[in-house]
């Protein structure tokens, strides 16, 4: 680690070398499944597109060079403008290549869907049939991340664990601001949104103290909406969810209101236990008693409009 | 905690008088503004003081104000872009070193307050205000001129395009001194721009610079569809036209059908604002996504609104410089043609974070992909028109390598973000912002800088100074790849954009880097005002009588520079796609005789008046001044309907003066 470190205080001398040798570059060495298959998906399409940019940019400076006003041995053809075959392999030639790339892009977003519950741990081992994805249901506050783990019946606010090589489901929603979740080592990000829900599947690999953060934009607290995301083993990480238990104290309806605040550089927060049905509340916007859930609200139109409940 | 969730109602009786206005909304206490505002003032005033002393204000009024001559709304519309590339560059710059210092224990000198602002402002700035200005001044110049046009279709109505433009930039610095700009991202994405997240004035300073602009761009998007249909000279077929006049017209075909949905959702934004409506709120049936689809619906539109011309300029520029026919002319322009539609099916790349499924997300990628084949035809286009050719190494043939080597890295990492999963981890990061930097820097701006330096000869009658146009040139290069490629590094350290303080130490290198680079991008802005004061200075060393100092191909180099003021005394006859080089081969001699007078279109302040007024509108409508804002709208209708009663518009340049003009030039020449 240190080395690397020192390399890159080294590097930046030569840029090249820099962005070749990497320079904690997590997005392109993560330490999860899925956003390892990002960045091996990063370097195949700028692989193939090199294969077209590099003669073009060799290409540039020789014709600037051989053709420069005085070179008089150069050919020089003022009028000749046009050449089909020419023509024909300007267009085929980016054809082509996007074509394969356009096949990799297909195959590779829905293989990679956010959505799509995971088939395997990592290059070698398939998730194996009796195990189940832990579920983690996000909330991006006001400027904070608000974690449930509904199996566990637990709450954190800015720490995350999940142990090593379990399958992640991760359901994300938001109070008020759009708001991204994003751990680099772990997966892409996704966007989190009021009275909605997106989904992410992932698995972290490593063991480790990973950073976790919100990538879009949410006012003044942005900055500072970071969380540690602790890839533990199952020991380990048993312990931490006993810790949890042990160190926090209830997640109520008055302690969640006063948590929904505004408020900037949070400390870690544990909850032991969580009022039931929370998370379903804050995405369906029904936290406070006699407000009506959109999921209801939602119902009651479609009856209303005669279009029936069921899909 | 912050001011931004204090009440916005208040009962003080002034406020019938001055909405939310009052002495509160002026930033006296941030030292930064104060000091701006100093310079500004001081600046502003010597400048009023020596129009004055030098009684230049008739002729600025009656020369340039008023006039619907498109060559000087182009220029006015050059020094708006140039005059807001200083701020934009400024913002720019104070980012820069905040960031370069903001690590650990140290906060950098901008509060999140402040740096939220600046971010939002640098985005919409160089985006509207200079970006824009730049293309429509130059589509507004040349236009015209190569269609063999004595003027555009509607010259008043381009007057007022422009003022309605400059209105829009005229709030944007108001917003400097009196209460705030929006914190919110360049496209003030809700809920966070939503009444309850944001009840400031910042996102309402936003919401009507952009409306005010918008009427006088989607207005002069009209304008110049209808020039270039109906106005070219005889002869000019469609497939006739030069390379720059085509992509004008699909730019401007762009902005018609673009800008309307601009200006739509930004209705729907200030509806909710103002009438508490919920088109884009979390409750009540409100929904942010349809506002992000919709502002991408214009906005990937909008990035090939200022790519396209910038295409067109490189492509007169290659084939001047190179001595030699553009290569591949009818691919060139279905290039442009396709681009122009598939800009239209690519906005959701944007956004293929938000939750789409991966169907919608892989078309969205692919259509995105498939725009690089016609962009990348344009580039092989241009390099088979250098092959064989004989090329001159002036600063404009300078700035179109340099551009063509750094747009194709800026296409491939546009491409690579395409990917949707590959987007999933590089969304958002700086190397999404250096994917764009590299674009519209290594395009745009170095097209404009390209452009200005080809027609400066044509609009002023001498050539600009190569020593500073080079040292400009190099020094916006090597800015250029400092100030962005460790952006692209530190993207894939899986850091993300608009984040104000850092704890990891590793990444500051990174900054201090980028920010070494934007004060060398600093030093070729510096080196280009330079460069128009010695020009200036040298202008007799540097005159050209000819009006065609680059063995130009197309037909504004067939008159004088500056042209006269009807341009063409006789309309042009075209034969070919480089009418004025077709011309220049078959011996062309400009006739003696037989001058008619000329119809020409009158001066006018209608559009100063009008966009007055909309200032004061917009002005009212952010602070609440109810009764201002009904009053500026009542007389800005009252306005329109009298400027409609005004019949003398038009005037004949009697035919001895065009004699006496034509028979000048000729002497010069001869």
């Amino acid at each position: 680690m240190s080395t690397s470190r020192n390399l890159c205080k080294l590097l930046p001398t030569s840029a090249l070398a820099a962005t070749l040798a990497g320079c904690d570059m997590v997005v392109m060495s993560p330490s999860g499944d899925i956003a390892r298959q990002q960045a091996d998906l990063i370097i195949w399409s700028t692989l193939l597109m090199l294969i077209i940019i590099v003669p073009v940019i060799l290409l540039i400076f020789l014709f600037a060079w051989r053709y420069r006003a005085s070179n008089r041995e150069a050919t020089y053809k003022p009028d000749w403008d046009h050449s089909t075959t020419l023509e024909l392999v300007i267009w085929a030639a980016p054809l082509a290549i996007i074509i394969a790339l356009g096949a990799l892009t297909w195959v590779s977003t829905h293989k990679l869907d956010p959505y799509r519950p995971l088939d395997r741990i990592d290059e070698e081992r398939l998730v194996p049939e009796h195990v189940e994805h832990m579920v983690v249901e996000v909330v991006a506050m006001d400027w904070k991340w608000l974690f449930f783990y509904p199996e566990l019946g637990i709450a954190t606010v800015n720490e995350m664990a999940a142990p090593v090589d379990r399958p992640l489901q991760f359901k994300i929603t938001a109070t008020t601001m759009m708001n991204a979740f994003y751990i680099p080592e772990l997966a892409g990000m996704i966007y989190a949104m009021g009275g909605m829900e997106t989904q992410l599947h992932a698995v972290i690999n490593e063991e480790g103290t990973f950073e976790g953060f919100s990538a879009n934009y949410s006012g003044e607290g942005f900055s500072q909406m970071r969380f540690d995301f602790l890839g533990l083993s199952e020991g380990d990480f048993a312990q931490w969810v006993e810790r949890v238990k042990s160190q926090g104290s209830p997640l109520s309806h008055s302690v969640y209101k006063a948590l929904e605040k505004p408020s900037i550089d949070d400390p870690v927060r544990y909850y032991s236990e969580v009022m039931p049905g929370l998370y379903d509340a804050i995405l369906n916007r029904c936290v406070d008693p006699g407000e009506v859930c959109m999921k209801d609200l939602m119902k009651s139109h479609h009856h209303h409009h005669g279009e029936g409940a069921g899909e | 905690m912050s001011s931004s969730f204090s009440s916005t109602t208040s009962s003080d009786p002034t406020s019938a008088v001055f909405g939310r206005l009052s002495w509160d909304s002026i930033p006296y206490h941030d030292p930064i503004i104060v000091g701006t505002f100093a310079v500004v003032a001081i600046g502003g005033v010597a400048l009023l003081a020596a129009l004055t002393k030098y009684k230049v204000w008739g002729y600025l009024w009656k020369e340039w104000f008023t006039s619907i001559d498109h060559k000087k709304i182009g220029v006015m519309y050059m020094v708006l872009g140039i005059i807001m590339l200083l701020r934009g560059f400024a913002d720019a710059i104070m980012m820069r070193l905040h960031q370069a210092m903001a690590f650990g224990e140290n906060m950098g000198y901008l509060p999140p307050d402040h740096y939220d602002q600046i971010f939002t402002a640098h985005g919409v700035i160089m985006i509207f205000f200079v970006a824009m200005p730049f293309v429509v001044g130059l589509m507004n110049y040349i236009v015209p001129l190569q269609i063999g046009a004595r003027d555009v279709a509607f010259p008043f109505l381009n007057n007022f395009s422009f003022w309605m433009t400059a209105s829009g930039a005229v709030l944007i610095m108001l917003s400097l001194f009196v209460g705030e700009f929006a914190k919110s991202g360049w496209l003030a994405y809700p809920p966070l721009t939503g009444i309850l997240q944001s009840p400031g004035v910042g996102v309402d300073y936003y919401i009507w610079a952009l409306q005010i602009a918008g009427v006088g761009t989607l207005l002069s998007g009209v304008n110049f569809v209808v020039t270039i249909v109906k106005m070219r000279a005889p002869g000019m077929t469609m497939m006739k036209m030069p390379v720059f006049t085509w992509t004008a017209l699909c730019t401007n075909i762009l902005i018609v059908a673009s800008f309307p949905i601009l200006t739509a959702v930004l209705a729907m934004l200030s509806l909710d604002r103002y009438l508490d409506m919920h088109f884009f709120t979390n409750d009540m049936g409100g929904n942010a996504m349809m506002y992000i689809n919709l502002i991408w619906i214009w906005g990937h539109p909008e990035v090939y609104i200022l790519i396209l011309p910038i295409f067109g300029v490189f492509s007169e520029i290659v084939s001047t410089y190179s001595g030699k026919r553009l290569f591949g002319y009818s691919s060139m322009v279905y290039a442009t043609v396709v681009i122009t539609i598939l800009s239209y099916l690519v906005w959701l790349h944007h956004f293929f974070t938000m939750g789409s499924g991966p169907t919608v997300n892989s078309f969205f990628g692919i259509t995105t992909m498939i725009i690089s084949i016609p962009t990348g035809a344009k580039i092989f286009n241009w390099l088979f028109t250098m092959y064989r050719g004989r090329i001159q190494f002036d600063v404009p043939m300078l700035w179109t390598i340099g551009f063509m080597v750094t747009f194709v890295i800026g296409g491939m990492t546009g491409v690579m973000l395409a990917v949707p999963p590959a987007d999933f981890v590089l969304h958002n990061s700086l190397f999404l912002i250096a994917h764009f930097h590299n674009v519209i820097i290594g395009g745009v701006v170095f097209g404009v800088f390209a452009a200005i330096a080809y027609w400066y000869p044509k609009v002023t009658g001498y050539k600009l100074d190569p020593f500073w146009g080079k040292a400009s040139f190099w020094c916006w290069l090597i800015g250029f790849y400092l100030a962005f490629m460790p952006l692209y590094v530190l993207g894939l350290m899986g850091v993300t954009r608009r984040v104000s303080h850092f704890e990891d130490a590793s990444l500051q290198i990174w900054f201090q880097i980028a920010a070494v680079g934007a004060v060398l991008i600093g030093i070729g802005i510096a080196c280009f005002l330079i460069q128009l004061y010695v020009s200036y200075k040298k202008r007799d060393q540097l005159r050209d009588e000819t009006g065609d100092p680059w063995n130009g191909r197309t037909l504004e180099w067939s008159t004088s520079s500056p042209p006269p003021q009807y341009n063409f005394a006789f309309t042009p006859r075209v034969h070919d796609n480089d009418a004025w080089w077709q011309m220049k081969q078959h011996g062309y001699k400009a006739p003696r005789e037989g001058f008619t007078p000329i119809h020409m279109p009158k001066n006018t302040a209608a559009g100063l008046v009008l966009s007055g007024l909309s200032t004061v509108f917009g002005f009212a409508m952010i602070w609440y001044i109810w009764w201002l804002a009904g009053l500026s709208f009542a007389a800005l209708v009252i306005c329109t309907i009298i400027h409609t009663f005004n019949y003398k518009r038009d005037y004949y340049i009697p035919v001895e003066e065009v004699e006496k003009v034509e028979r000048q030039r000729a002497e010069v020449l001869a």
